[in-house]
């Protein structure tokens, strides 16, 4: 539980940044909250000889409503996306789902950017953007490009992100008023990642739904959109057949891994479940 | 009498004796991070040392090279088996009469294995030195399964053992048999069960699981070359016990090792045995002349040292159709490891696991126990429970639902129709204890008057016939459990570690204002002894509990004792302060009938001093007396106002319990929330109300955490996959159900202040609630028992395999 030897950088713009990356190479990573990085680092899997912290950039923190987006700087912890008046108004589907993560002290020190550029299939907030539409600003050392969350994830741990890009900010479009969200994530305890877990954001029209995405966390090696699931939904109101089928249609795409979480047909049907309850409580919501 | 004058009751409340609810003086340095761990102690020079650990469950070490360690900045040596067989240390002898190596020495026998002990001058040296110790291996077919053990074809694992057909205990069955174990009359119960009209018959498993505490083990051993003596501050349970067995076999004189034990953070067990970080750490100092620091991590301490549990139980009763048990049979299959590590007395390979006739009065019982080694790490320790006690009443408890499920009874019927009656204490077992006391009836009645049990049975009827109809996925179970403790290792006719017998030990001294310290045998991990001790003292002589120093866990100045586990210190020591407190009130009552002028006989006690018999205006405070001591005794007597007791008790003390767990389970997900958790505790005389209460909170968290998913578990390679707090549960506060707790007081009669001990009670019985309550609710979908932990897949994969769920 001790790492190994590494230089640290603390750089003061993003520019600092990527060109530190970009001119370190392979051996560096950027720091963010550290939540993930960190243990990795006291297990030795992950051994970076420098680690560029990111915290000195005040350019990377701020969560602003831009037209009808909202766009949140990677540094944005997660407790201050709890804390925005802007997120709850907007996003609350965000905080619904920043409270599933961790507890109180990793949640100050968290942060969006790290919990979306980590790749991890175990977090929550990918799942999330896929669900919601959002998009990644990506800015290197040759500029800066626009990557949508659901092109952005590629295999565990495996992202768009190319060697000296990093990940500044989201943007998030802000859903239809009256929109119905959920996220519904199984886990054993505070702390753990999600058996299963599914996000739903739905608009309803005539007591059916009109509109409707939905995410999986951790039922994969990378987040899902399950599209079919939706599809399903479309028009229904949502009756019990309906979330039967939307469950299987989900279910059809997962592909977890048999951990201490459970067997791979237990985590896909847990997986069911939460996408059918998340639907019910979404549906209830919407107005 | 002016109004200045203090009431009987202010004298009382002023001493905050037995009784009170005192807070814990402990706590004012430990809530505010004062307190002073293993891991403060920092010394000049000190270096520090750390473990090149095994990948593999089975292999043979081919080939160790530390030449690229030993040129990473700071290392300064690589310890290796070849390197503690020049100080003959290679191997270390465990508490239950086996030996283990201390480093690996041809093979490695379990994952995380200690083969190479890295010293460096910091904690990261050590680290990055580990990473460069090149270790060759060769890997063998690994042993995982328990009931492949004594296959013929069983891989060997113990090649020091070839041709040994005797062990520590007898005769061995098979090259990885360690003892069979056997208590009872096999006949007579044979024939019980030949003539019985219903029968049970179920192989319980009580899963392999740790005792975790919140602070690891960890040593810091400091080797003096000039005056040959070896200080090792440790988390120790038990550190007289460190002292001697580092005597016998570092081969230095005993008073030239001091350990010393400061605060500890959680033992639970797992601090009581000898580890290989000790060897290594005081081999390292001796070697170096320095300090050294070895601290572990949690996944070293999860995989490594000592787990608890792993019993595999077939267990049978006899009874006849309206329910009275007429015979117990219990086969145990018991998975030890790789060496066979247990903490129990020495005599007893299986602990006191023949309590498992429980609260009920078998008239006969048969017990055999087959110790096994596998690829796995070694221990067994009691986790929070007497020796294998807390094995033994699951297994029974579990049993007795099973009959009463095949009988057609409500489980709480057949147990008050087989308890054991408060006639019959002292009453002796058929597998050979002698219960001191009892009122177990009274007990399950209070329990099921207080969570309305008649009520539950009716809505679990409702909720299962709702089931039935599809209206609801969940499902509802009722928990009961009785348990009986067998606690207080113990008399030394049958008790000992090593050969030392199980006493413990208590000396006070008091001060001539009236204060005084009391040095213990015993050592706290977070009890609460610096309380309670004084609370006993302060009734037993009158001296303000916040006048008494306590003080543990250093050698030097402590009265021999043999540690704090199996809850054992209020039955042995808690004894011992109130005998040495006694002698002192008995030379205090000469001093006050000197300074009276009467006779000793015209005096007596009276909350805290002593008063002439009629004339209740005569008296002499303790407060006073103490002063005399120091300047004005009888003519011949001593000055001073002290004294010792090494209490050898002569039986163990048997608390019991009634608990209750309602428990609601949804069959889609496994998920479950319990409802309600009553426990009703029995611990005879009770020292401090508040910290029972405490005890048992922590008791019971612990008993939810390993029922409902606690488990060390290996795959089929032998790697330990649930070895960080990511996959073993340990469960926070939101997880934690509320805890009702109650009790009754049936003293101990053999105890000085009738106190039978309480912390591990609520282990023992909880984890039995637990498991009853999800087999209780499962149990109409045709189920008879389903194995521990119930975490959430295993529950829906029950729900599952009974059809519940499609």
């Amino acid at each position: 539980m001790i790492p190994g030897p590494f230089s640290y950088h603390r750089p003061a713009t993003v520019a600092d940044a990527v060109k530190l990356l970009s001119n370190l190479g392979d051996e560096a990573r950027p720091l963010a909250g550290g939540h993930s990085l960190v243990p990795m680092m006291k297990l030795r899997l992950a051994t970076p000889e420098h680690l560029v912290d990111l915290h000195g950039i005040a350019g990377l923190k701020g969560i602003r409503r831009d037209g009808n987006t909202i766009v949140i700087g990677a540094m944005a912890t997660q407790h201050e996306l709890l804390a925005s008046d802007e997120i709850g108004r907007s996003l609350p589907i965000l905080d619904e789902t920043a409270l599933l993560i961790a507890d109180p002290q990793v949640r100050y020190r968290g942060t969006i950017g790290g919990n979306l550029a980590n790749g991890d299939p175990g977090n929550d907030m990918p799942a999330l953007m896929m669900t919601l539409g959002a998009s990644y600003r990506l800015e290197g050392t040759s500029g800066a490009r626009e990557v949508a969350a659901s092109e952005f994830y590629q295999g565990a741990y495996f992202t768009a992100l190319e060697p000296g890009e990093l990940l500044t900010s989201v943007a998030i479009p802000v859903p239809a008023a009256g929109h119905g969200y959920a996220y519904e994530k199984l886990k054993r305890k505070v702390g753990d990642y999600a058996t299963a877990a599914a996000a739903v954001v739905l608009t309803m029209a005539g007591g059916k739904v009109a509109t409707c995405k939905i995410g999986l966390t951790n039922l994969s090696e990378t987040p899902l959109l399950a599209e079919d699931a939706a599809k399903a939904v479309i028009g229904t109101s949502l009756d019990p057949a309906t979330l039967k089928k939307a469950a299987a249609a989900a279910e059809a795409i997962m592909s977890p891994a048999a951990d201490a979480r459970g067997p791979v047909e237990y985590r896909k049907h847990v997986g069911g479940i939460m996408v059918m309850r998340a639907l019910q409580r979404a549906a209830g919501r919407a107005s | 009498m002016n109004d200045m004058t203090p009431t009987r009751e202010q004298r009382e409340a002023k001493l905050e004796g037995m009784g009170c609810k005192r807070k814990r003086v402990e706590d004012i340095r430990f809530t505010q991070g004062k307190g002073n761990y293993v891991d403060d102690v920092k010394l000049p020079g000190m270096l520090h040392g750390d473990f090149v650990r095994s990948p593999h469950a089975h292999a043979r070490v081919k080939k160790i090279d530390d030449t690229e360690a030993l040129k990473v900045p700071g290392v300064l040596a690589v310890i290796t088996a070849e390197t503690l067989k020049t100080v003959n240390l290679a191997w270390m002898p465990t508490l239950a009469g086996d030996v283990q190596m201390v480093l690996a020495d041809g093979k490695v026998l379990f994952q995380n294995q200690e083969v190479a002990f890295v010293v460096a001058t910091d904690r990261y040296a050590a680290d990055d030195g580990i990473n460069k110790v090149v270790v060759e291996y060769e890997p063998l077919p690994p042993l995982i399964d328990p009931f492949k053990a004594m296959a013929p074809d069983a891989p060997v694992l113990r090649e020091d053992l070839a041709g040994k057909t005797t062990g520590a205990h007898g005769p061995r069955k098979h090259h990885n048999h360690i003892f069979e174990w056997t208590v009872g009359d096999k006949d007579l119960t044979d024939a019980a069960f030949r003539k019985a009209e219903v029968t049970i018959k179920e192989m319980i498993s009580y899963h392999r699981t740790h005792p975790s505490p919140l602070e690891t083990c960890q040593c810091v051993c400091s080797f003096d070359k000039i005056k040959g003596e070896l200080t090792i501050w440790g988390t120790f349970q038990a550190p007289h016990v460190i002292r001697t067995v580092v005597s016998l076999i570092a081969k230095l004189p005993e008073q030239k090792i001091h350990v010393i034990s400061p605060d500890i953070g959680g033992g639970f067990g797992n601090k009581v045995g000898a580890y290989p970080g000790y060897i290594c750490a005081a081999v390292a100092s001796i070697v170096t002349g320095k300090p050294v620091k070895w601290v572990e991590d949690r996944i070293e301490n999860l995989t490594a040292t000592s787990f608890a549990r792993d019993y595999h139980m077939t267990t049978e009763i006899a009874s006849t159709k309206e329910g009275k048990v007429t015979g117990l049979r219990v086969h145990v299959l018991a998975d030890h490891g790789a060496f066979d590590a247990c903490a129990d007395p020495s005599k007893w390979p299986a602990g006191f696991f023949n309590i498992v006739t429980g609260s009920y009065d078998f008239p006969t019982a048969h017990l055999s126990v087959d110790g096994i080694y596998t690829n796995k790490a070694p221990g067994g320790v009691a986790y929070r429970c007497s020796f294998r006690v807390t094995e033994a009443a699951y297994c029974i408890e579990r049993a007795m639902d099973i009959l009463a499920q095949k009988l057609g009874m409500d489980p709480a019927e057949l147990r008050l129709k087989n308890f054991i009656k408060p006639e019959q204490f002292p009453y002796h077992s058929a597998l050979g204890w002698e219960y001191d006391s009892g009122d177990y009836a009274t007990a399950m009645r209070k329990a099921m008057e207080t969570v309305k049990y008649a009520e539950l049975r009716k809505e679990q009827a409702a909720l299962r016939e709702a089931f039935k109809r599809g209206e609801t996925r969940e499902i509802m179970g009722v928990g009961v459990s009785f348990f009986t403790e067998i606690v207080g290792a113990g008399p030394s006719k049958n008790c000992d570690i090593l050969g030392i017998a199980m006493f413990d030990s208590c000396e006070i001294r008091l001060h001539p204002t009236g204060a005084g310290i009391a040095r213990m045998g015993t050592k706290s991990q977070g009890q609460g002894h610096e309380t309670t001790w004084a609370q006993i003292i302060a009734t037993e002589i009158g001296i303000p509990a916040d006048n008494i120093m306590v003080e543990e866990g250093n050698t030097d100045t402590a009265p021999y004792g043999l540690g704090t586990y199996g809850s054992r210190s209020t039955p042995v020591a808690g004894a011992a302060i109130a005998m040495a407190a006694r002698k002192i009130k008995a030379k205090a009552q000469m001093i006050a009938a000197y300074k009276l002028e009467v006779h000793e006989d015209d005096l007596e006690w009276d909350i805290d001093g002593f008063r002439v018999k009629g004339l209740p205006e005569k008296t002499m405070s303790m407060k006073d007396i103490c002063w005399a001591a120091y300047n004005s005794v009888p003519p011949g007597m001593e000055p001073g106002l002290e004294a010792v007791s090494y209490y050898d008790p002569p039986n163990m003390t048997y608390p019991f319990g009634a608990y209750i767990c309602v428990m609601n389970i949804d069959v889609d997900t496994g998920v479950y929330k319990v409802r309600r958790f009553y426990a009703l505790d029995d611990c005879g005389t009770r020292i401090n109300p508040m910290i029972i209460e405490g005890q048992v909170h922590g008791g019971l968290t612990e008993a939810f955490a390993i029922a409902m998913g606690q488990e060390i578990r290996y795959d089929a390679d032998g790697n330990v996959v649930t070895g960080s707090f990511m996959d073993f549960f340990m469960p926070t506060a939101v997880e934690t159900p509320h805890w009702e707790t109650d009790f009754t007081v049936t003293p101990s009669p053999h105890h000085p202040i009738g106190a039978k001990g309480v912390g591990e009670s609520p282990n023992v019985g909880g984890v039995p609630a637990f498991s009853n309550a999800v087999n209780d609710a499962f149990s109409f979908l045709g189920s008879t028992h389903i194995q521990m932990p119930h975490d959430y897949w295993r529950n829906w994969k029950a729900a599952k395999d009974l059809g519940a769920v499609a």
